[in-house]
């Protein structure tokens, strides 16, 4: 597992792709964070990160998702998978190994932000007003999604051959699974399932860890989450087998 | 026994690419497996190596189940796809790097197993170069050096000289036929030279059946067809030897000379000699061709 990830990150670091995502993310959270004025930091009047941990999940939407569209997509395409795939490794390795070559590159991306928290916590007034645990609780929530979202990015880069493809389905399904399922809700008001469908949208659980209680059943919900879409890819992935 | 196949059949769909076929490979054995494309070749090596499942029937190397425990065959055998794919932004040393530490070798001795791989199989003058940076005929090499990194003991090769130029091919069978002095390899083809230059036995495989399993010299022989070259002092008339019940084929070579095939040698040779005397014609030169592969090749895939 560990030689492909290494082979992926490699692949992250020399294909430039990982420089493009790190300072696409950082440029975009950093419009909003300190530039724009509506949502920026300095004119918000608390100290606080919030802005960030707003923005940051739909930023992930489209850099994760970009990130992992050539994870399967493109080994099909070449026909490396066939090479990948009769050494002696199995299919969970494989997958795992790309799954945390894409996270340990989105958490790569988060690190440069605690530069942020540092300077709110310098200024705010007075210093270091800033609610540390809920800053903390919201990182993790980043990670946790971060996950979620890596995996439903391999899912969809498993399910075809073309890089757009499985970068437009991981998007919607990112978005879907996100924040769409959660505004569907509300359509089942009348029969009492509205909760239960609510709490099946990865934004119910973020908020909820959020707040700064990082409660074991919202992890637990990620954790899942994210196992559910990984046994998913290795179910496609091993499909090709019998095709 | 290296390799052990029974009644291995694989269906796509309805279609059936590989129709039940058994063969066994003792160990030491160069064998080509030689078809018309879409015969089911790159099919049956998929099933060896265990990318692909088969629809029924067993693969076995060195005595183990392919679909048993597929990581332990991974690990004997050494695989060469079609048109070899190979990661093109990798460095030729990065690459077989990688690929050593997939098959399991120690860190140890991985970087001795590699610059020894680089050496066998000439790539020292490109070894610094990025893969994509390499002529079609390096790349092969690579994606030979890919497969007998681990010192496997069944190297399975699917059309190893394809797209080469003649020196590459030339070059690449040296490299096969001294790996197969001292391990199992299967290859792929539908080159016939490259079967008669490397192998030590032939399986043809037509329609995802095998018609024929033999050694070299013996498949010529197994055919009831037989090859009459033939020379006269002034043109034939070659409406009248198509004509003949015993001719299955006339080449034309020159105005002269024809190469005749036929399932009954004596009889053409009697009945030309005679078609000659009533044209007043003469037979400089007649003598019987030993069949190339090419025409063995033709008869068991024409079917």
């Amino acid at each position: 597992m560990f030689s492909i990830l290494s082979k992926e990150i490699r692949g992250f670091l020399s294909s430039l792709i990982a420089y493009v995502v790190i300072s696409v993310f950082l440029l975009a959270i950093g419009l909003f964070m300190w530039i724009y004025p509506s949502t920026n930091a300095l004119d918000y009047g608390q100290a606080s990160l919030d802005t960030l941990f707003m923005m940051a999940p739909w930023v992930f939407i489209f850099l994760i998702s970009a990130i992992t569209m050539r994870s399967f997509a493109e080994e099909k395409k070449t026909g490396t998978i066939e090479i990948l795939s009769t050494r002696p490794v199995t299919d969970w390795q494989i997958i795992m190994g790309k799954f945390f070559a894409g996270l340990i590159l989105v958490l790569f991306a988060l690190i440069p932000t605690l530069l942020y928290f540092y300077t709110i916590y310098e200024l705010g007034s007075p210093r270091g007003i800033i609610d540390t645990g809920a800053t903390w609780g919201s990182y993790i929530g980043l990670a946790l999604l971060g996950s979620c979202y890596v995996a439903i990015g391999l899912f969809a880069s498993a399910l075809t051959d073309n890089q757009i493809v499985a970068f437009l389905l991981s998007t919607f399904l990112c978005f879907f699974l996100f924040s769409a399922l959660g505004q569907l809700a509300a359509l089942f008001d009348g029969v009492g399932l509205e909760y239960s469908v609510e709490w099946l949208s990865i934004n119910f659980h973020y908020e909820s860890i959020r707040r700064g209680v990082v409660d074991t059943r919202d992890v637990l919900f990620f954790v899942s989450f994210t196992a559910l879409f990984l046994g998913l890819t290795h179910l496609v992935f091993g499909r090709r087998k019998w095709q | 026994m290296s390799v052990q196949v029974s009644s291995l059949t694989r269906k796509y769909n309805q279609q059936v690419a590989v129709n039940g076929i058994s063969f066994e490979i003792p160990s030491g054995q160069v064998v080509g497996f030689l078809g018309p494309n879409g015969a089911g070749k790159s099919t049956t090596m998929k099933m060896l190596t265990g990318y692909v499942a088969p629809t029924s029937g067993t693969a076995k190397i060195c005595g183990i189940d392919v679909s048993e425990n597929p990581t332990e065959v991974k690990r004997r055998i050494g695989y060469l796809p079609e048109h070899n794919p190979l990661y093109l932004d990798m460095y030729v040393r990065e690459y077989l790097q990688f690929m050593g530490r997939l098959a399991g070798i120690g860190r140890k001795e991985l970087n001795k197993q590699v610059e020894a791989m680089i050496d066998r199989t000439g790539l020292r003058p490109e070894a610094q170069k990025k893969i994509a940076m390499l002529s079609k005929g390096y790349r092969q090499r690579v994606g030979l050096a890919q497969a007998l990194l681990h010192n496997p003991d069944v190297l399975i090769l699917d059309e190893p000289t394809s797209g080469l130029d003649p020196n590459q091919v030339a070059e690449i069978r040296d490299i096969i036929r001294e790996i197969g002095r001292d391990r199992t390899v299967m290859l792929s083809t539908h080159i016939m030279q490259e079967v008669e230059a490397v192998c030590d036995r032939v399986i043809i495989i037509n329609k995802g059946n095998i018609v024929a399993d033999d050694t070299v010299q013996n498949l010529g022989r197994n055919t009831t067809e037989r090859i009459l070259f033939i020379r006269f002092k002034s043109a034939p008339v070659l409406a009248k030897i198509n004509k003949l019940a015993v001719v299955s084929k006339v080449e034309k070579l020159t105005d002269n000379a024809l190469r005749i095939s036929t399932t009954n040698l004596d009889q053409l040779q009697e009945e030309l000699f005679a078609m000659a005397v009533k044209d007043n014609n003469i037979v400089l030169e007649q003598r019987e061709e030993a069949p190339s592969l090419e025409h063995v090749f033709k008869a068991y895939t024409k079917k």
